[in-house]
This record gives structure tokens, sequence and C-alpha cells, in this order.
């Protein structure tokens, strides 16, 4: 009885999926032995030749010249048998035949699936026993298997998919896409938050730019909220927090960690361990803003940004030196107050991951010019994300200028282990009294908060008061400097 | 010196390519540089400066020969077999080593039993000299597998896909012998070298001039073979090196030669001389082989987008295999029924090979675990327990889609 085998296309380079017949080099009824030429193909690297795999008599041919014929496909029929009785059959009646023979033509390791991968059953699992429906993807087995204990992970949930209508409409828009991005860009996204398969690409070639991913974040921005109806859907971006909506979809509910949780210990600790006090001293600065912006036409400052906050950071330094016990800490458990000889200045900064307060390590020994290069050290890597525990360790005396977000004011908390902080406020043109008239000049609010158990009243208002003078009229600073 | 202009002038059949070096038979000199001891028309070379050279094959009887010949031949059938095995879908990959046969032939029989080879993944030649059953090697080029023998059975290390970086394991190991006192004890059973094979692209890597300082410095008993065979898969030596590469090893200290690498009779003796020099704590060498890669550089690679069919033309008649039989019959040491005998065996090596690798199952998964330490480690021990405990949490065996179903996983 004849033995028909089949040759399926193989991948002829690596990972190919496909190739043209160019021309056959036998015909059916042609004999045939092993590794003689039978066709030539092309594949999208170059022209092969296959050699015939079986001796035989060709049975069939099953694709034509100049088609394009996926690997894995059976091109050829041999009868390597044709001495036998011929069957009623005939070949395409017994395709099994050359399965069966194992050689099937896709390649080990690079070939294509030939079929998609079903799972394979699990004991006791009742799920995988049923036979699943044409339309819906296999579920998952949830059930636990019957194996000891130590059989793990595939036997977990699996992980619910993230909750949110918004969310929902951009996997479903996305998916399948493939996501092309440089690796910095990637990391970007990483350290934003921002799921690179949700970004919109504008690069050439579909690549997701730096720029792409910035927009993205910008308007991943946590919104405002609802002020109208039919705007209270949930639109905290849940990237990276852990976030879940409540079940009746009014709420969102964020797990208290890292730098929101540390802020929240440090100010609970401060705020009931020191007694605060604050005073306020509100204060005509228009001679330092002069100051500023003389500086910042001199070349000896041309590399450094020189602000307001750099000024009152020296008066700041300035004070402390004229009264050192500011600068100073209270050791509850020692019972002894610690007088630090040296300024390690803090410097509060709200950045992309929360409140952290860096300081400038020896600020007392730095001239204007290295305190201004260490406030700028120390805003790019708070801004970057790069804080270390180092930087924000061992601070002795802070600066909050909550002046940047067009605050007149406020009353600071301690940064723990600390005898003071000093809040500057925002600078505006005020109408004030200046030599007996009433002038258009630049005025801001001071205000030191201290720890009433080792820093008098009387001390708090002497060190915010020489502030306010160097302020009022930096040539103080000569005197005291 | 002017070697470039003077080179390609020797050879005008090729024009301004730079394919200079080699005596094609048709009666021009045969180049100073070039150790040359048969030439492709299977004429002895005798020269004065080729004498000692001479002298290292002059034992080499007509049995000998025929066996040289013999070697080539199998190794030619098993690349032939191999690349149809490729084609049938049989295997994922296939580079060849037609047209090399000579040089891996003539250097691998001119090895001591106890010298240790590291070879790239085109040395099939040196692989059957060393004793390898040749069906091995095709276990890794099916996937099954990620070496396919014990390198310490044959001295064999396993091939070695990254370009350049086994001259350094080489060079190491050969520092190791060193270290062992196997080098220099006049005992010719004792005495080890290391030889690596590579090619002249492996010369563009920084791992050979890194083997080649060390393996100086040290005065280790390593050869380092580089078969130049024109190609680093498509970009030609001469885009490689100013220099003939032979000549790189003198400013690291490495004497080296330039031998035909389609000369059988010239690779065993220039091997011969690196490894007696190897052997007696001589310290490196060199060894140029000047061939050709007849075929593509992998299966997966199409050279005719990148070379002319006359450069091929040209280096056809410059087969090794060819040289050696009009040799064999000018000296009356052809055997019409030997060369018989030796085809019919050429047919049963290749029916074995099929046979062979269709019959390749796929490893059992729990062999991961066999090689990741020399020695039983409690990790292992302990992921292989967990495996077969999760592998039993299956109804089924999982054989019928691991066994019959190629091409599952990607």
């Amino acid at each position: 009885m004849p033995t028909f085998e089949q040759f399926k296309l193989p991948d002829a380079g690596e990972g190919l999926t496909e190739a043209e017949i160019v021309q056959w080099h036998v015909a059916v009824g042609d004999e045939v032995t092993v590794n003689q030429t039978i066709v030539e193909i092309e594949t999208a690297k170059s022209l092969v030749e296959l050699p015939s795999p079986y001796t035989g008599v060709v049975a069939e041919l099953l694709v034509a010249e100049g088609d394009t014929v996926e690997v894995g496909v059976p091109i050829i029929v041999v009868d390597t048998d044709p001495s036998g009785a011929t069957s009623a059959g005939g070949p395409a009646a017994e395709p099994a035949a050359g399965e069966a023979s194992g050689s099937g033509a896709v390649l080990v390791g690079y070939g294509v699936a030939e079929q998609a991968s079903a799972r394979r059953p699990r004991r006791g699992s009742a799920v995988a026993a049923a036979p699943s429906g044409p339309t819906a993807e296999p579920a998952p087995p949830v059930v636990a298997p019957a194996a000891p204990v130590a059989v793990p992970a595939a036997a977990a949930p699996v992980r619910p998919a993230p909750s949110g209508p918004i969310r929902a409409l951009v996997s479903a828009a996305t998916a399948g896409r493939t996501v092309l991005a440089k690796p910095p860009v990637r990391k970007l996204a990483r350290d934003l938050g921002v799921e690179l398969a949700s970004v919109p690409a504008t690069g050439p070639g579909g690549i997701i730019t730096r720029e792409d991913v910035l927009a993205y974040s910008a308007r991943s921005e946590p919104r405002t909220l609802a002020t109208y109806a039919g705007d209270d859907s949930p639109w905290l971006n849940d990237a990276g927090t852990g976030s879940s909506v409540t079940p009746d979809g009014r709420q969102t509910r964020v797990p208290v960690k890292s730098v929101r949780k540390r802020t929240a210990e440090a100010m609970v600790q401060s705020a009931f361990t020191a007694p605060h006090v604050t005073e306020f001293h509100t204060v005509d600065v228009t001679k330092t803003m002069k100051l500023v912006a003389k500086l910042r036409e001199d070349r000896e400052f041309k590399d450094v940004r020189v602000t307001p906050l750099l000024i009152t950071a020296r008066a700041l330094l300035l004070a402390v030196r004229r009264h050192p016990d500011i600068n100073a800490s209270w050791d509850e458990a020692a019972q002894e107050i610690v007088y630090k000889h040296y300024v390690n200045l803090g410097i509060a900064a709200a950045t992309p991951r929360g409140l952290v307060v860096p300081n400038i390590k020896d600020a007392h020994r730095l001239d204007l010019k290295g305190l201004a290069q260490g406030l700028s050290d120390l805003t790019a890597t708070a801004r970057a994300g790069r804080t270390t525990p180092a930087d924000m360790s061992d601070g002795t005396i802070t600066i909050t200028n909550v002046g940047v977000f067009g605050i007149d004011t406020g009353t600071p908390i301690l940064n723990p282990g600390e005898a003071a902080i000093l809040a500057f406020g925002a600078i505006r043109e005020q109408p004030w009294v200046h030599k007996g008239k009433i002038k258009k000049r630049w005025v801001t609010q001071l205000a030191l908060s201290f720890d009433h158990r080792l820093v008098d009243g009387a001390l708090g208002a002497y060190v915010l008061s020489d502030v306010a003078k160097i302020l009022e009229d930096p040539a103080q600073a000569l005197v005291w400097g | 010196m002017n070697q470039q202009n003077t080179a390609v002038a020797a050879d005008p059949e090729v024009g301004s390519s730079a394919d200079p070096q080699i005596d094609t038979g048709a009666g021009l000199p045969v180049d100073a540089e070039l150790l040359q001891l048969l030439t492709p028309a299977g004429e002895r070379v005798e020269t004065p400066e080729n004498a000692a050279y001479r002298e290292r094959v002059a034992h080499l009887d007509a049995d000998a020969l025929r066996g040289l010949y013999r070697d080539m031949v199998l190794t030619r059938r098993f690349d032939d077999e191999s690349t149809s095995l490729q084609r049938q879908g049989e295997l994922g990959l296939f580079p060849q080593s037609l047209g090399q046969e000579a040089a891996q032939i003539g250097s691998g029989r001119a090895l001591s039993p106890q010298d240790y080879v590291f070879p790239s993944y085109r040395e099939h030649g040196v692989a059957h000299t060393r004793g390898l059953d040749l069906a091995d090697i095709l276990r890794q080029f099916r996937g099954v597998d990620h070496g396919g023998w014990d390198p310490d059975e044959h001295n064999f290390h396993l091939y070695t896909l990254v370009i350049g970086s086994h001259t350094l394991h080489a060079t190491g190991y050969a520092m190791g012998v060193q270290r062992d006192g196997l080098v220099g004890t006049g005992d010719p059973t004792k005495d080890t070298a290391v030889v690596t094979y590579f090619g002249d692209g492996a010369t563009s890597q920084g791992d050979v001039s890194e083997a080649l300082v060390f393996a100086a410095v040290n005065n280790a008993p390593l050869v380092l073979f580089c078969q130049n065979n024109q190609w680093a898969i498509s970009e030609p030596t001469t885009k490689q090196s100013r220099v003939p590469i032979y000549q790189r090893a003198h400013g690291f200290g490495v004497p080296s030669v330039r031998v035909d690498g389609n000369d059988v009779l010239a690779c065993y003796a220039a091997t011969a001389e690196a490894i007696e020099r190897a052997h007696s704590g001589g310290g490196p060498t060199f060894i140029e082989a000047y061939t050709y890669r007849m075929g593509a550089h992998t299966t997966s690679d199409d050279p005719t987008r990148y070379r002319t069919s006359e450069q091929e033309a040209l280096w056809r008649r410059r087969d090794p295999i060819d040289r050696l039989r009009l040799l064999l019959e000018a000296e009356g040491a052809w055997d019409e029924q030997w060369a018989a005998d030796l085809a019919a065996e050429g047919d049963a090596l290749g029916e074995r090979l099929r046979t062979f690798v269709r019959g390749l199952g796929r490893p059992s998964t729990e062999s991961m675990f066999d090689h990741v330490y020399a020695t039983e480690h409690s990790v292992v021990t302990a992921e292989r327990q967990w495996f077969e405990e999760y592998e039993a949490s299956f109804t089924d065996d999982g054989a019928s889609r691991t066994h019959d179903q190629h091409g599952g996983a990607r």
C-alpha cells in the first residue's frame, strides 16, 4: 500500500514565517531521492533550494509557483512506497501520515506555533475539565490543585484588571500595540508612573518621545474635584499608588506610604512633642530685590541662580551666627539640649514624590556664591526625585519658601530634631510708608516657628528681627558678617 | 614595504579584489609569505625555505594521506547532509565548514590526545579528528541541547557562538595547564598544548587581542589557529585589517605563520610546529590558515548578495580535497575500491545523520537542573523537587505537547 509523506515548508532562515514558491524542480509522477532539490523558494532573506527528505514518487504538488506559503504548510506529497497496492483513498485522504512520521517541517525552537496552545488540565480542576466555549478565552483555572502545599503561584488568583472606566478605555484602545521607546524614555515613564502603552506616540516610526511622556504625565496630573454634576467619576491617576475606588464609586482610597507616610509621622511627632510658637514680621524687601537684580548681572554669579530665597538663607545664617542657641535641638531621652556648632540648612521642597526637606551641609562655611550653588543643586536633586536619606538627615534649621505658591505666610511646623523654622512668604508690591510717605514697595512676611522648650520668645524675636533687618537693608550684613 | 600592492599584482585572475596570495595552479609563483606544501594541482612544493616543514610531514605515508583524505570527505559529507537537514526543517540553523576541511583536518590531526581544543562553531572537521560522533554536533543546531557532548571526553570544548570569547577561555586554560606542570616535561604523552580556533572576523574583537596579550606575557602553551576564510559574514577581510592577519601577532610578541589553509599538509606541518613549541615551553603561536568559506555564513545567510561567483569559482579550483586526490593519484596511492568504499561510508553517515536527527526528542524538562552546578546543590535540589511536584499536578504528562508538536515554545 502506498505510503504518502507530506513535506511542510520549513523555516529556511531564522524566524522566517513565509516564503514564495519560485520554481518546482519536480512534477507529479517524478521519482525523487533523498536530498534531491525539489523546489526553489524565496524567503525574505534569500533564494533557497529545498532538498527532498524522502525517496519516492511525487504524488501531489500542493502549492503553485508564485504562491506565498506560510511556514509549516504542506507543499508536496511523496509516495515513499509506490510499489505497494493502490489504496482507494489517494494522497489527500491520508494527510495524517506525514504528521505521524514526526518530521514536521516547522523548526524546533524557531517555528510558528501550529495552533493556539491550550492550557494543560490540572488535577482536581473542574474548570479545566469542562470544554471551553469557542468564543470565550479559556478561563484561567483558579481552583487550587490537589497538590502539596509546596505548589505555589500557579494557583494564585489572577490579579484583577485595573478598575475605573478611564483605564479600561485606555487598555482597550491600546491593546496589542507594540510600544516603541528608547531606554531613557522608558525610565522617565517608569519614574513618572506613566504606562507607556497608553502614551500617544509622535516620534518617527511611532516612537514615543520624551515630550510625549511628559505631556501625557501632565495630563494625568490629578484634576480638580468635580464641581458640576456628572463629573464625579474617579479622577485619581492610580499608577503606582495602589489606590482603589470604593464600591459606590464615590471615593478613592490610597494607601498611605512612602513620603506621605514619613511626612505624616514627622509632623505628628513634631507638632505633639515640641510646643510651637510662631512669630511674624512684615518687612520691606525693596533693597533686597535691587540686590538680587544687581547680582544677576554680576559675572561672578552668571552660572548660579540668584533669588530672594538666597539672600534670606544668607540672612538666616548670619542671624544664627549672632544667636547660635537657636541652632539646637532637644534631646528628650538624655534630657539635654544639643547645641550644634555647624549649620545644615534645610530647605523644604515640594517634589513629585511629596514634601522633602533636604539640607545644605555646613552651610555656615559657604560664601554667597557657594550657598547659591548649594541651593541649585539641592532643588535640582529634589525635583528629579533623587534626594537621598543622607541629604535629609541631620538638618539643624530650616527655611520653607511658601512664597513660591503665592502665599503670604503660614505657621510652619518644625522639622523634627530642629528648634526653628523660617517661613518665607510671597513678595508683593504693596503701599508702604517709606521715609514718611506712602510708596509702592516690595513687601513680604516672615514667620518663625520655634520649639518653646528650648527657645524663648525673646530669642525667637531676635533671630526673626535680624533676618528682617538684613532683608530690609542687605548692607547690614556687612556690619554683622 | 607595500605588501598589499604587490600581493594584488600577484593574482590577476581576480583583478583588484584582494585575493592575492595563493598559487591557483595556473603557473603563478607561490607567494613567499605563504607556507604551501601542496599546490592546487596536487604537486608538492619543495623550496629551501619550507624544508623544515616538509620534514614534519615526511612521515605521512600513503595510508596516512588516505586517512586525511577520508577525514575531509566525511567532514564534507556531514556538512552537506546537515545543510540538507536544515533545508528540510530538521535543524534550526547550520554553519557550514565547506572549503575549510584542510585547515581543520590538517591542524586537528597534528594534535596529541592530551591537547585541549576550544572551537568556535564551524569546527566540524576538528571535532571529527578529536573522535566526536559528528551526529552529536547536530543536537545543538536542532535546538534540543546547549552543548551535545562532554568536553572532557575528547578534550574538545563545546562550540562557542560568541565570537572570539573562547580565545580567552583557551588562554586561561593554557595558563592552567602551565601551572599544572604539564609543559616542558619532555614526556610526549604528558606535555599539553591548548588550541583555539577562530575566524578572521574574530580578530576584530577585543577578546582576541586580550588573549594574545595574556598568552604572550605568560608564555602560555597556546596555539591560536585563525581560519581566515575571507568573510566575517558579509565583511571581507580586506575591510577588517590593514595588514595580513598573521602579522598582527608580531606586535604581541607571538611568532606567527600564514599557511595555505586549503593545503592539508601545510596546515599539518605548521600546527605540528606550533604544538611542539607549546609542549616544550616555548609559548604561544599564531597560525593564519588562508582559506575560503565556500558556503554561506550559516543557512540563514545568502552570500550571493555580497560576493561574486567569479571569486567562488576561483576558490573552487583551489579545493582542498581535490588537490589531495591529485597527489594520491600522482603518487600511486589512489585505490578505486577504497574510494568506492569511502563513498559508501559517506552515504551511510548521511543516512545515520538523517535517522539520528529525526529521532532526536526533546530533552526531559528535569535535565535543566543537571548542569547548573558541578556538584549537588541544595537550592537546585529544592527547585527540582518543587518542579517535579508542580509537573505532577497536571492530569496529562505534557508529552503530547512537547514531543510531537514541534515549535510550540518560542
